[in-house]
């Protein structure tokens, strides 16, 4: 199947050419004097080490090129720990490179394949004890064998179930209510639409009832952008024109790609962006994807304003924030 | 015998009369390695790995694994004060209190780069030489394995300090999981014990982290080294090497001070560049929270071609019957991944299946003289370089001054265009280097001096090869393809007719070759001169 012929015959290994310090024992002793110099330096790395961690204050800092700015204590202990094993290492290589012997040897390889007999009698062995146990005689044992070690795995999955909660309803809710006030993030203060200029932005959380505390997993689904355009600006439907309140319009913070914050607002082009996978979102037709993997615009917050004048939910979230999940249900 | 000698051999035989070690040990000292620099890529693995496990112990001395809501009080400034996790504040204790620690710190974190690194590189050695073929199919299996576990294992382990960087990584990983059809929204919940990001998530993967993986790791690279050890190293083709012979230093002392000697070099580059290069500086991201997030967020480089397939995927979501499935997700996220790692650990079968070659093989291949092969890495690490090229595009755009959607369009329209153009011109580079191996077999080499014969005719002096040069470039094999079976010798078709006939094409493009120097042009050229 291959072309065997070979064209050259096989010269055997090249003629073995001594090193200078095979046959000159001045070239050892040099080679040899350059091992310990390798092994000192070492020693000196490690002296270098110990003086940089009792000698040098954690607070001093020197000036490098290319480096800037850097701490003295954790730059010199890293050099001495540096120097300290990589001068073993040279020292080591250096060692068998000049002086240990550099004949190559030959091993013989075997095929990795058993003998023949080996493997008759293996199989013999194993017909004859597997016999023994009379498993093929007795099928009510295999099958009862089968059954119970099939459902002994059971066990440790089920263990598992008390990782976590179900989901439940959890991912499609936020804490936002109709009538649950904006208060700033960070600050938790209300605001009015007036604290907001034309061209600003600010990021928000639902006021929530005294004592109550504000977790990471709240702020992970609860993050609302606070942006304002002029009114005429934007190019929406009735209805979600409705959702805002005088050019002032709320989105989730959190990307319906990946759940990233998107925090990037480019006031010029009035566009979000993900800084993550850069799903850029069009603030002025409702968050609508114009570019990256998000497949949804992000959710848009009803707002208005209470009786005192300071903004608040219209109602809460019609659809589920973040990335989608399986029981997410669409429009 | 002096006293050391005898000292020595009264050890030596305490050990030996209880265990029995001298049979074994006497094989082991004298065992044979060749050498070659490419064979200490998985030295360097190997070393990385020793070096994490010994800083990471050095770091889990101070680090707490937990959510818990701590006020900072250390001593850098910037951060005093601030509503932080234990986990985030304890690696700032250990980045900024402890002596050595931020070394350390940046020490596992370049071994862990290394690592990885090392592992690819490594990996692609193997390939490009045909290393992975029998019998070493199990060994390339359990490289792959290792592949990926230290992906996630880097992953997790960057995931630890709770940072705003960390954080949004775990972020991502979060909605993979919950993009998994049916029962996305409950493994995410299950991961992370509720909603995300909850408070068990830290503490968890610092378990697998520390214990679940490094174990894992720790039985496969044992297997791994002892299949190395028990089937020998495999060596390149030269003068005096066969199938059959392995050719090199013994263990003892040559390759026990290479080895040794090269460990202390790995962990001392190591250490080098956790003194000079910060990596990683948490302080500078500040504590996670879900509402924030900085410019240019990137994994780790190993992590940055999955990344890159996310940003480049089409914006595709299926809504139907009250459910959803995010194709956005689920193809660059899974589904590529899965194929791509799959075929990779089965590549070594459906070669032996290409082919039809079913031998050992101990001779390494040049990459040259397998076309095929060779063409189909370089495409696949062209793949990979358009996604990771894809997964930077953020820090690209800022750099060089290009518009994200270039960069963008030039990754979506270049993972599908280019891998299969670099598979064309590198099959063609490898046929066009074996042509230029036989004409230097066949006609020496050109020393560019120029002669002028009796007659008036210039000629160039051509040097002949050395015998060993020669035999090197000509002494591999050449299979030819196989031949298809489409009918058996009474006309009835092959059953297995197509599938014979995908073999033999695949067979017949494996085989293409520029054929090298036979015996008879060989002795055609002697006579002639």
């Amino acid at each position: 199947m291959s072309n065997e012929i070979a064209p050259l015959t096989d010269p055997g290994l090249p003629e073995h050419i001594h090193r200078k310090a095979d046959v000159d024992p001045i070239a050892a002793k040099k080679a040899e004097r350059q091992v310990g110099i390798l092994f000192l330096l070492s020693v000196l790395g490690t002296i270098l080490f110990v003086y940089s961690y009792v000698g040098i204050d954690e607070d001093v800092f020197i000036f490098l090129p290319i480096m800037g700015n850097t701490n003295a204590h954790q730059l010199f202990l890293g050099l001495g720990l540096a120097m300290s094993l990589f001068f073993i290492g040279m020292a080591a290589v250096h060692w068998a490179k000049t002086l240990m012997p550099d004949h190559e040897v030959i091993d013989i390889r075997k095929e990795q394949r058993s003998k023949d007999e080996d493997r008759t009698q293996f199989v013999a062995t194993v017909k004859e004890r597997g016999g023994e146990a009379g498993l093929g005689r007795r099928p009510f044992i295999k099958r009862t064998m089968g059954l119970a070690l099939g459902l002994v795995g059971i066990s440790p999955i089920l263990l598992l179930r008390d990782l976590g909660p179900l989901p439940e309803n959890d991912l499609n809710t936020t804490n936002w209510a109709a009538g649950t006030r904006l208060v700033t993030d960070p600050g938790n203060r209300p605001i009015k639409p007036s604290d907001l200029e034309v061209g600003g932005v600010v990021q928000v959380q639902p006021e929530f009832p005294p004592g109550k505390e504000r977790h990471l997993d709240d702020i992970a689904q609860d993050s609302v952008l606070l942006i304002r355009i002029r009114p005429e600006e934007f190019n929406l439907t009735p209805e979600r024109l409705s959702w805002t309140y005088q050019g002032i319009i709320a989105f989730s913070k959190i990307c319906s790609h990946m759940g990233c914050a998107v925090a990037l607002y480019e006031q010029t082009t009035k566009h979000l962006l993900c800084p993550c996978h850069q799903s850029t979102f069009d603030v002025t037709r409702a968050a609508k994807v114009i570019f990256g993997p998000a497949a949804r615009p992000l959710p848009q917050l009803a707002i208005t304003v209470d009786s005192e004048g300071y903004l608040v939910a219209q109602a809460p979230f019609n659809e589920a924030v973040g990335p989608s999940f399986w029981g997410r249900d669409s429009q | 015998m002096s006293a050391r000698e005898r000292v020595a051999g009264q050890v030596a035989n305490y050990v030996d009369e209880r265990t029995g070690a001298a049979k074994w040990l006497k094989k082991t000292v004298t065992k044979v390695f060749p050498d070659h620099w490419s064979f200490m890529l998985g030295e360097i693995v190997l070393y990385s790995f020793i070096i994490l496990l010994l800083s990471g112990t050095f770091l889990t001395f101070w680090f707490d694994p937990s959510m818990r809501e701590v006020e900072y009080e250390g001593s850098y400034e910037p951060l005093s004060g601030l509503k932080m996790s234990a986990a985030y504040a304890s690696t700032l204790h250990i980045s900024f209190d402890v002596r050595g620690g931020l070394l350390m710190r940046q020490v596992h974190h370049w071994a862990a780069l290394i690592f990885m690194a090392a592992m690819v590189a490594h990996l692609m050695r193997v390939f490009f030489t045909g290393a992975f073929r029998k019998p070493r199919e199990f060994n390339w299996i359990i490289g792959v394995g290792l592949l990926t576990l230290g992906i996630v294992e880097g992953f997790l382990g960057y995931s630890l300090p709770d940072d705003l960087l960390s954080g949004t990584g775990i972020r991502i990983a979060e909605a993979i999981i919950q993009a998994i059809p049916v029962v996305g929204s409950y493994l995410s919940y299950f991961a992370f014990g509720g909603a995300f990001p909850g408070e068990m998530f830290i503490p968890r993967i610092y378990v697998v982290h520390i214990l679940l993986i490094p174990g894992i790791f720790l039985a496969l690279i044992t297997v791994h080294l002892m299949l190395v050890w028990y089937q020998k190293h495999t060596q390149y083709p030269g003068p005096g090497r066969t199938e059959k012979n392995v050719v090199g230093y013994p263990l003892m002392p040559v390759y026990m001070a290479k080895a040794g000697g090269f460990f202390f070099i790995v962990f001392g580059v190591t250490a080098f560049l956790g003194a000079v290069a910060s990596i990683n500086p948490i302080w500078i991201y500040g504590p996670y929270t879900p509402g924030q997030i900085g410019a240019g967020s990137q994994p780790d480089w190993y992590m940055g071609w999955l990344d890159g397939l996310v940003r480049m995927a089409p914006p595709i979501e299926t809504h139907a019957f009250g459910h959803t499935i995010s194709w956005n997700i689920l193809i660059p996220g899974l589904i590529i991944p899965g194929i791509i790692f799959t075929g990779m650990a089965l590549y070594p079968f459906i070669e032996s299946w290409m082919t039809g070659d079913k031998r050992e093989h101990h001779l390494l291949d040049r990459p040259r003289n397998a076309p095929n092969r060779t063409a189909l890495g370089a495409m696949s690490i062209t793949f990979m370089l358009v996604t990771l090229i894809n997964g930077g595009n953020d820090l690209l755009a800022t750099h060089f001054d290009l518009s994200i959607n270039q960069i963008m369009w030039f990754s979506r329209i270049g993972v599908i265009v280019l891998p299969p153009l670099v598979f064309v011109i590198t099959k063609r580079i490898c046929l066009s280097l074996q042509r230029a191996d036989r004409e230097l077999v066949l006609h020496g080499r050109e020393t560019g001096r120029l002669v002028m014969l009796p007659h008036g005719e210039f000629i160039e002096v051509h040097e002949p090869l050395s015998p060993h040069r020669a035999y090197t470039l000509a002494s591999h094999e050449q299979p030819a393809a196989i031949e298809p079976v489409l009918a058996d010798e009474n006309g009835v078709r092959n059953p297995k007719g197509v599938k014979a006939k995908v073999q033999t094409r695949l067979s017949r493009a494996h085989s293409e070759q520029v054929a090298k120097p036979t015996a008879k042009e060989m002795l055609e050229i002697e006579d002639h001169h």
